[in-house]
């Protein structure tokens, strides 16, 4: 049920996303979702891609501080309200978002989005039992 | 103007017969008084008879800061509490200051020398002198008080803080002489300008200003601004206080060093082998008059040189130049002394932090700022912000408590700190570059 997510610290400096996506298209490592989370000094690059583990050790050779972190892929509709009625369940659940972005792709009709949440395996549970669909990793790679 | 024409005006040979006479009086007193003296006369080898001339006081063993700090808090005094008046203690350090006591004498030695430093600056009696040194521990209030006073002046106890206050003080009370440290001047002008003050058009005509490194640029900005003479003046608490050395107001080149009090050496810090006159090193001041606690050959680790060509001003006393640095790598930080160790130990002392770090001192606009550079490693990185946030604030804090300074704390990648010969280079001061 749950995704790797690489998280890349980053100076607020220019050309240092330029770097990080150099590094990994270099490497082959294709990104299939990206968040930038950035203060006035410096941010954290989250990403999924295709090979983490290739990317984690590629990004450690080029001295950058990584970790990885299991976030979950959640099938949103893509209608009005669609992201409300995820979240009110999430709240119902007293289960907190740390953050949240969208995924690029589409999952059929669906939207998809990421969640960071504090307490994962209740998330998970909770969404399941409204019978909301959570995606694998390999299916999120794949999209 | 001179306040003491007798001593300021001694011809040289005059004050060395004096200079020795005082030192061999108080070499035999620190030897008869203070164990720590005793026993490292002893190891050098060398006892109070041996000083027979000036050039002898190089036989002499240097004291150190540290020496001060492992005789806490009374060791080095060479008189009994009773005859103790006074105590002051250093800024700023961790762990113990640095204590000094003055007898009686010593507290009028030390107001003689403040006021003739006020005239050398160009106050006099009929002034009002506007002192915001520090009142406390801290030698920089009391020291200027006590000589303005003795110079007939008005004195205003402003002490620090407080900038609207002072401004409306320094207005209403008609200030004609501001004692502070340069970057508070500066910072008194940024308020005066904020608030609608003209401070170009108050009475104030003199600056005397200290305790912390500055330029000749600065001098230039605050001479502006605030439409004064700036005076360097020179001290520290070891030796006495404020009013060690000061420049005069004619020549305002080179701070006149009072050697019928003091006896100045220039040093190699590295070999503490002494430098012909008029060469570059570590300034060490051998006290001859004081009481409370004489100090032999105390390395000051202030970087100057000695000049003995006479001055404009009639004074005959030797003049150090204006500050260039230290010998080691102390920072003085908005008046508060600082080492990278300090700071490095407050990292070490993080869960996680590695001591990967750089210390970047600016002056921005008027005040000291210094900014702690510390590299993120796997195990403090952390996905999210609010964590990394914290750990910063946990260092600054941290920082404050040890140090009493307020600093930025700015997270950088791994390995962008950069590191020459294996070694990182701690500290980017560029303050200095401004001179």
């Amino acid at each position: 049920m749950k995704v790797e997510q690489i998280s890349i610290f980053i100076e607020n400096k220019s050309g240092r996303l330029a770097e990080v996506s150099g590094i990994l298209g270099q490497a082959g490592v294709n990104i299939r979702a990206l968040s930038l989370a950035d203060t006035s000094d410096f941010g954290i690059l989250r990403l999924i891609v295709n090979d983490t583990e290739k990317a984690l050790s590629i990004l450690r050779d080029h001295n950058f501080t990584v970790s990885k972190t299991e976030v979950i892929g959640v099938e949103v509709p893509d209608t009005p309200g669609g992201l409300s009625s995820i979240l009110q369940i999430l709240d119902q659940n007293n289960v907190n978002v740390e953050y949240m972005y969208a995924f690029v792709e589409r999952s059929g009709d669906n939207a998809v989005i990421i969640f960071r949440f504090d307490h994962v395996d209740e998330a998970i549970s909770a969404l399941t039992r409204n019978g909301v669909k959570i995606l694998k990793g390999e299916q999120l790679t794949k999209i | 103007m001179i306040w003491n024409d007798e001593f300021e005006t001694l011809p040289r040979e005059a004050i060395e017969s004096l200079q020795l006479k005082r030192l061999q009086q108080t070499v035999e007193r620190v030897y008869a008084t203070v164990p720590f003296y005793r026993e490292s006369f002893r190891q050098a080898g060398i006892s109070p008879a041996d000083i027979k001339s000036l050039s002898d006081l190089q036989r002499l063993p240097f004291t150190l800061k540290q020496d001060m700090r492992d005789n806490y808090p009374y060791g080095l005094f060479a008189v009994p509490l009773e005859q103790i008046v006074r105590i002051h203690a250093s800024s700023g350090t961790t762990g113990k200051p640095t204590v000094v006591g003055y007898t009686r004498r010593d507290i009028e030695t030390w107001t003689e020398l403040m006021a003739r430093s006020f005239v050398a600056a160009g106050a006099h009696k009929g002034d009002v002198i506007h002192n915001a040194y520090g009142y406390g521990l801290f030698t920089g209030g009391l020291g200027a008080h006590y000589g303005a006073e003795r110079l007939g002046a008005s004195v205003i106890p402003m002490s620090g803080g407080n900038t609207k206050k002072q401004l409306m003080i320094m207005q209403d009370f008609g200030s004609t002489v501001l004692t502070c440290t340069p970057s508070y001047s500066l910072f008194l002008a940024e308020v005066a300008a904020e608030e609608g003050i003209d401070i170009r058009n108050l009475k104030l005509k003199v600056g005397i200003l200290g305790a912390e490194p500055w330029s000749e640029k600065m001098r230039q900005e605050i001479e502006d601004k605030l439409n004064i003479k700036a005076i360097d003046i020179y001290g520290l608490s070891e030796i006495l206080g404020p009013g060690v050395a000061i420049e005069c107001i004619e020549a305002q080149n080179g701070l006149h060093i009072w050697e019928d009090h003091f006896i100045p050496e220039i040093i190699d810090p590295e070999t503490g082998k002494v430098l012909p006159i008029g060469e570059k090193g570590e300034l060490v001041i051998t006290t001859i008059s004081k009481e409370g606690i004489p100090l032999i050959r105390y390395r000051t680790r202030d970087i100057t040189r000695l000049i003995q060509e006479p001055c404009i001003c009639g004074r005959t006393h030797a003049r150090i130049e204006r500050l260039s640095g230290r010998s080691d790598d102390m920072l003085i930080i908005r008046g508060v002394n600082v080492f990278p160790s300090q700071i490095e130990s407050v990292l070490f002392n993080i869960e996680g932090v590695e001591p990967h770090y750089q210390l970047i001192v600016e002056r921005e606009g008027n005040l000291d700022t210094l900014e702690v550079q510390v590299e993120v490693n796997e195990q403090t990185f952390s996905d999210e912000i609010k964590i990394l946030q914290e750990l910063a604030g946990k260092i600054k804090k941290d920082i404050k408590d040890l140090l009493g300074v307020t600093c930025k704390v700015r997270l950088v990648e791994p390995k962008s700190i950069t590191r020459s010969e294996g070694k990182a280079k701690r500290v980017i001061d560029n303050r200095i570059k401004e001179s």
